[in-house]
């Protein structure tokens, strides 16, 4: 393809020896719609952030319009018209629209920032954008996210991309707003500008784009014209790859007499913009999974029932109580006694720099303690226990904890809730990022704590362990619940296809 | 239109707005009550010792904007002022020489501090507790002993009206000079710190760099994915704080005619510089503020020491009141947290 604006050859990037790219050859052409495709962790974002200077490739070379090209920064890649506009958005809240909208090239007078110039040329992108009815001078932390998002393409049209690279761009935006990107794309594409589009909404892609690239583990797999291939089949090539670990096996699917009375039974769960009214319910003995493409309110959702959020809505019963926990201690507390495995373990769940032992430890304090003071014999007994059941293989338990592998350390956070003997388990992907060895003792674990009558309700973004591990799976779209699926039902088909939130019957 | 538009300027800057206000209540009841307010006199007394904090408030304001802490600009301040109580002396044109190299001495401190902080990728609070020491170590070589020799003429011109600074280089034309008449009873000082404000920190304000300087405080990951010029906005926001310092140094060293390597000062300018960019409505998580608003915070804290003066209060207890405005003006930054609804957000 000489023709083409952008080209990848045999580009490679791997981050700790985990595969994020390789080898993959990718082009797109101007004046194209280009709509990139795939399940969570095949490489899409990291494709684009090669593009736009965010990461470097270990190895493989770019072209722009056939000349070789690397882009040491996002500034780099934005001077060659490589204008990327992300997920979470590049503004800056404490500046004004107009300030953000010609941040790092503004209108000059003798070398200084013309402040009028740059307000009428806010006012020409933002009228472009059909955002009139905001003032340039605002602040942005002053908008609404959908208005931010628009503000954020008027910003990228600014820079007169040749490619403009548009990630998860509409997912906040209102449905008028919508129709407006839709006909600037078009426009662009008529100026020869190539857009790279990249969206779980399916009907936006089919209204969109005129040509589809697949993306899975890291590889281009086919790239294709609009129509050529059915939904179905689209979705057959994000999937089709081997299953790498094994699962124990599942008890018979219980009937809902069977189950009992649900432990924790969620009703219109509300917070913010990220949950739209989520219903589910565990009962003892059972994993729920939480299904869904990242970011569709799942984090949220455990973060809301662990009580990390304020001014949630909705009805939560736990056992016989109701009521959302008010923080992570009340949810740990005699009353729900409830347990969360964070997203981040280095961030969220672990004190990095401190001893192993503390850090398991760290939850359970009261169940060790003498009045105010912590008696060591009981602790050195709970952390052998601790490191007994969860074989965690370590030199002393006095080492820090970030000198571990992280299945280990994941290990660690799972061993530390344990410790308080929850009732309720969430857990929030507990395998990502970690060797298949572990991930197969997580999950034997996972039903171990079932079986002794635990609830447990677990994201994970690997829709496998879903279907491995779940005796129910509840798929999360924009928020809410769009798919219940139960025992054979659970497959990477209609998984894939309820994330994406498109029927594969009736496609 | 113009409604409008002052409205919103005081919703954004409601920190700078109240801190101004403040300011007005507290000269104008001073003035009210001193014997003599309202006077040239007072005006000068009260400029003379405002203007050194003014200064290094504005050093301090940077940092703060880029979310850090400079715990050097005191420090620098003395280092400063003891090198001008050496070079500010002598024929007209050794004095200027001499004032020119003091300035760029205290700005290659903070071109120094920046360097380490960026490079070295030291959090600015310990890098700069450690080259506070050096400068007043450096202060201590310098000037051993309090004392120096700073010309008379500029001390008497510097530190009073506007009239006297006209007479003093023959420029008054018996105060009727036509650029005179309106400033004659202005204080000097009032008028350095202006125009230090209004040549230095306005353009900057308005430059790339100086805008980087706030994104850097308000959100350092976008900035950086817009491809704004990170490494440099620091460097230049440490180095603008070092010549800012050096002012603050120049001018106590002319005001005082002498330079002394006084430790406990620098620590005390530091830390009151810190007070006087929250005073004067600069967010500690950087990103919000300005340099003009710690020039009114500086003038807030000094004003509240005017007061001791003429109420005749015990000045044991002018910490005690001090930190009592303090705790009470950074309170009401604190309502930001009632407004966050992810828990975790509190901890980033």
């Amino acid at each position: 393809m000489s023709d083409a604006i952008v080209e990848y050859r045999g580009i490679s990037k791997f981050f700790a020896g985990i595969r994020a790219l390789e080898n993959v050859d990718f082009a797109c052409s101007p004046g194209s719609i280009h709509a990139i495709l795939g399940e969570n962790g095949a490489g899409k974002s990291t494709l684009i952030k090669i593009m736009s200077g965010v990461l470097q490739p270990d190895a493989g070379e770019i072209r722009l319009e056939g000349k070789p090209v690397t882009f040491p920064t996002p500034d780099a890649a934005n001077r060659a018209g490589i204008v990327c506009m992300f997920q979470e958005l590049s503004l800056i809240p404490d500046l004004s629209v107009a300030d953000n909208i010609s941040i790092s090239d503004p209108p000059r007078r003798f070398g200084l920032i013309d402040s009028r110039a740059q307000i009428a040329r806010a006012e020409d992108l933002l009228a472009r954008v059909r955002c009139e009815d905001v003032d340039p001078r605002s602040l942005v932390r002053e908008l609404s996210l959908s208005r931010r998002q628009m503000v954020e393409i008027a910003k990228a049209l600014g820079r007169k991309p040749k490619v403009l690279i548009l990630d998860e761009a509409t997912s906040a935006l209102t449905s008028r707003d919508v129709q407006t990107v839709y006909d600037l794309l078009a426009e662009l594409k008529d100026e020869g500008v190539a857009s790279l589009f990249i969206s779980h909404r399916m009907h936006e892609v089919d209204a969109l784009c005129d040509t589809l690239a697949v993306f899975r583990n890291g590889q281009h797999i086919e790239t294709f014209a609009k129509g050529e291939k059915s939904e179905r089949e689209i979705v057959h090539l994000m999937i089709g790859r081997d299953v790498e670990a094994q699962f124990p096996p599942k008890p018979p699917l219980k009937s809902p007499e069977e189950r009992g009375k649900p432990l924790l039974k969620v009703q219109g769960l509300k917070w913010e913009t990220k949950l739209n009214g989520v219903d589910l319910s565990v009962c003892r003995g059972e994993i729920v999974g939480l299904g869904g493409l990242d970011g569709q309110g799942q984090k949220e959702l455990l973060l809301a029932l662990f009580g990390a959020l304020r001014d949630v809505d909705g009805e939560v019963t736990i056992g016989n109580r109701k009521g959302i926990p008010s923080s992570p201690a009340g949810a740990k507390s005699a009353a729900t006694r409830m347990a969360l495995v964070p997203e981040d373990r280095k961030t969220e769940g672990l004190m990095l720099g401190m001893p192993i032992s503390d850090n398991l430890l760290a939850a359970s304090y009261g169940k060790i303690s003498r009045g105010p003071f912590i008696d060591p014999a009981l602790a050195r007994h709970a952390v052998e226990d601790g490191l007994k059941k969860l074989q965690i293989k370590i030199g002393s338990a006095s080492d820090p904890v970030m000198t571990l592998s992280g299945g280990n350390q994941q290990k660690v956070v799972i061993a530390k809730w344990l410790m308080i003997d929850p009732d309720i388990i969430l857990l929030n992907d507990p395998t990502r990022g970690i060797d298949v060895g572990t991930k197969q003792e997580i999950y034997r674990l996972m039903r171990e704590l079932a079986n002794e009558g635990k609830a447990i309700l677990f994201y994970s973004s690997d829709y496998a362990e879903l279907i491995g591990c779940c005796d129910r799976v509840s798929v999360l779209y924009g928020g809410r619940v769009v798919s219940e699926q139960e025992g054979d039902d659970i497959t990477e088909e209609s998984l894939v296809a309820a994330s994406l939130n498109i029927d594969v019957e009736a496609a | 239109m113009r409604g409008t538009n002052l409205k919103r300027w005081l919703l954004q800057n409601v920190g700078f707005g109240t801190a101004l206000l403040l300011l007005a209540v507290l000269y104008i009841s001073y003035n009210m009550m001193h014997p003599r307010g309202f006077s040239s006199a007072v005006a000068v007394q009260n400029a003379n010792e405002t203007a050194a904090i003014a200064f290094v408030a504005m050093a301090q304001t940077l940092p703060v904007l880029l979310g850090g802490l400079d715990l050097s600009v005191g420090a620098v301040m003395t280092l400063t002022s003891c090198i001008a109580s050496h070079l500010v002396s002598g024929s007209p044109a050794q004095i200027l020489l001499g004032m020119v190299l003091t300035l760029l001495s205290g700005t290659a401190f903070g071109l120094m501090n920046g360097l380490i902080v960026v490079y070295g990728r030291i959090q600015p609070i310990i890098a700069t507790l450690a080259t506070g020491a050096v400068a007043v170590g450096l202060a201590l070589l310098v000037r051993p002993k309090p004392g120096g020799d700073v010309d008379g003429d500029l001390n008497w011109a510097l530190t009073n009206s506007v009239f006297d600074f006209a007479d003093t280089y023959g420029l008054a034309d018996g105060g009727n000079a036509w650029w005179l008449r309106p400033i004659a009873n202005v204080p000097v000082p009032v008028i350095l710190v202006a125009l230090i404000a209004i040549l230095v920190w306005v353009p900057f304000r308005r430059s790339v760099t100086g805008r980087t300087v706030y994104a850097i405080g308000s959100a350092e990951g976008p900035a950086f994915m817009s491809g704004l010029p990170i490494h440099r906005a620091k460097i230049a926001a440490f180095t603008m704080g070092g010549f800012f310092a050096a002012c603050g140094g120049l001018y106590l060293a002319i005001q005082t005619s002498s330079g002394n390597a006084d430790i406990q000062q620098a620590g005390a300018y530091t830390l009151n510089s810190i007070a006087a960019v929250v005073l004067g409505g600069t967010s500690l998580l950087g990103g919000i503020g300005s340099a003009i608003g710690s020039i009114v915070g500086a003038m807030i804290l000094r004003v509240i020491s005017f007061y001791f003066r003429i109420l005749d209060i015990d000045p044991l207890l002018q910490p005690l009141i001090e930190g009592v405005v303090l705790l009470v003006a950074v309170s009401f930054g604190a309502f930001r947290t009632l407004r966050v609804k992810n828990k975790l957000d509190l901890f980033r």
